[in-house]
């Protein structure tokens, strides 16, 4: 009943939805009128032979082997681009904060402070970097959409296919940088590129025909 | 026969009873598993399992055994030793080879029937004493059901008896001729659809049709009772292959039976609660009734054309 009223007053709301609503009712009343056409015992195959149709099935099932994945015993074989977790090379993070501003669900924790580095020349100028401090994932958060591994612009971040870090309380979920860094060993090899893919957009650039400079400067220049 | 023999044949019939009701058990949860694309139980025991329904039997043995406030207490705890020690005294006359028997009985085939028979009570016993609506429809279900099964199961039994000219279990395996297979086909499958039936399993299991009532006469029952009844139906599928054997398939003969016979016997009974099992993977739950139209519509007349098939030829031959 209030699931009726509720259509209602949704169909009231717009033309969409009342359009969506009659279509509704109309699927009804065809279900009514038309009831659903009992197969003619020729068209199923008769009942002695169903019978037997059934004792081959089991008997091809049973001699088939089965799938089972007999996992704690049998590690799976899962495919590279697997997401299992998130691994980090912290040598590459710059502590530039995009994964950390772009995760949906603002579950990556960086902090970090900045080192002044003295000049390496006599008279040179004093740099600055980044040290990273803390970076901590939530994997209670985490919904594994790979944002934050598609906008690290420094490939700091990588899927990895390692799964087994389940723990028995929510609040161990978060992993810090050292737990990160150690699932850096599991990445797999990036896969080799498709025959037919294109080239990567470097190789695209340099390989374009250098555009002839043009002969005369278009009037009223210098 | 003096008394020590009587205490060996007792005990290796016990032995059989609680042995070979296990190896079918184990059978079921393996061939069920890996006609289900499954694997089945693999931890017990080591070696696939093997171990999984002595480690079944210690987790039953462990359960508090619960009898209902409003149970009529004397029968609900009779109810599963009943359709126990009726199988176990059917066993112990099923001849396993010639001569090796529990106990050779005169009229073996009215004395195996008439012991099942008593089997049944089990479940009736159950389903009345548990004081649970379920419990007393699996009840009568059970009841109408076997009701209905036995006369088919006799027709099809007297039919051999009659070929053989005797009642007696050796007797009719040294009449048998492999020509029987052909002859007595009719019987045999009257005889193995009523049998499943007795044991009321898939496709005949609605006494426990756990999807319409809860588990028929069996929803009360935890614990030892409970594996007990399971222990029963397992019992049953030995005893009722055992049985097969003996009418319809020959029992001990075939190459070699001087000495092989008892393996013959074994294979032979194996091969049958192979059947049993498989029936109950590949088909689903008839409704109750079709049940008994099946019964009464197609295998009574079938038992009665078998009979009388039987009858018309052994008048003509002797
Ligand atoms: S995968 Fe998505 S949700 Fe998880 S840390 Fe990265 S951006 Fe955040
Ligand atoms: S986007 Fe990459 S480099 Fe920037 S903070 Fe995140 S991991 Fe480090």
């Amino acid at each position: 009943m209030s699931d009726d009223d509720s259509v209602r007053t949704r169909a009231e709301r717009g033309p969409e939805r009342r359009g969506a609503a009659t279509d509704n009712m109309s699927d009804r009343t065809m279900d009514a009128e038309q009831p659903e056409r009992e197969p003619e015992r020729g068209e199923r195959g008769g009942l002695v032979p169903g019978i037997f149709k059934g004792l081959a099935t089991t008997a091809r099932a049973m001699v088939t082997p089965s799938h089972t994945a007999e996992y704690p015993d049998v590690l799976p074989d899962l495919p590279p681009r697997s997401r299992g977790t998130i691994a980090l090379l912290e040598e590459n993070c710059t502590s530039c904060m995009l994964c950390a501003r772009e995760c949906p669900d603002w579950c990556i924790y960086i902090d970090s402070h900045k080192e002044t580095l003295p000049a390496t020349t006599e008279g040179g100028r004093e740099r600055q970097r980044n040290v990273l401090d803390r970076f901590g994932i939530d994997f209670s958060l985490c919904m594994y959409c790979g944002i934050c591994i598609e906008v690290c612009p420094f490939d700091a971040l990588f899927w990895s296919p390692e799964f087994e870090y389940a723990e028995t309380d929510i609040r161990d979920m978060l992993h810090e940088k050292d737990r990160l860094g150690e699932w850096m060993a599991t990445v797999p090899p990036p896969p080799a590129l498709d025959p037919g893919a294109a080239d990567a957009a470097e190789v695209t650039a340099l390989s374009k025909p250098v555009r002839p400079g043009r002969a005369t400067p278009p009037a009223g220049r210098p | 026969m003096s008394l020590l023999e009587v205490v060996v044949r007792s005990v290796v019939v016990l032995a059989a009873f609680l042995v070979l009701p296990l190896l079918v058990g184990q059978t079921e949860h393996k061939v069920m598993a890996h006609m289900q694309g499954r694997l089945g139980p693999m931890y017990a025991g080591g070696f696939h399992g093997w171990a999984q329904l002595v480690a079944d039997g210690v987790k039953f043995a462990q359960k508090e055994d619960v009898t209902p406030r409003e149970a009529d207490r004397w029968v609900f705890r009779l109810a599963p030793a009943v359709s126990l020690v009726a199988y176990l005294v059917a066993l112990s006359v099923l001849p396993l080879t010639s001569g090796v028997v529990g106990a050779d009985v005169g009229a073996g085939v009215l004395f195996v029937l008439a012991a099942m028979a008593v089997g049944i009570l089990g479940p009736l016993m159950a389903g009345w004493a548990s004081a649970n609506k379920y419990s007393l429809l699996g009840g009568m279900r059970a009841a109408a059901q076997l009701l209905s099964y036995e006369l088919p199961m006799v027709l099809a039994a007297a039919s051999v008896a009659l070929a053989a000219g005797t009642l007696s279990l050796s007797g009719i395996v040294e009449q048998w001729h492999p020509l029987w297979l052909v002859w007595q086909l009719p019987g045999a499958v009257v005889f193995l659809v009523a049998a499943v039936a007795e044991l009321q399993r898939v496709p005949f299991d609605m006494p426990m049709a756990d999807s319409e009532i809860v588990f028929g006469p069996l929803t009360e029952y935890t614990g030892l009772r409970f594996a007990f009844f399971l222990l029963a139906e397992y019992a049953g599928i030995v005893v009722m292959s055992l049985l097969f054997t003996v009418l319809f398939l020959g029992g001990w003969q075939g190459p070699f039976a001087a000495a092989l016979g008892w393996l013959w016997t074994l294979v032979k009974a194996s091969a049958v609660a192979f059947v049993v099992i498989w029936f109950r993977v590949a088909w689903p739950r008839l409704r109750e009734d079709q049940l008994q139209r099946l019964a009464w519509l197609v295998l009574v007349p079938l038992g009665l054309a078998q009979l009388a098939i039987t009858g018309v030829w052994v008048v003509l031959t002797t």
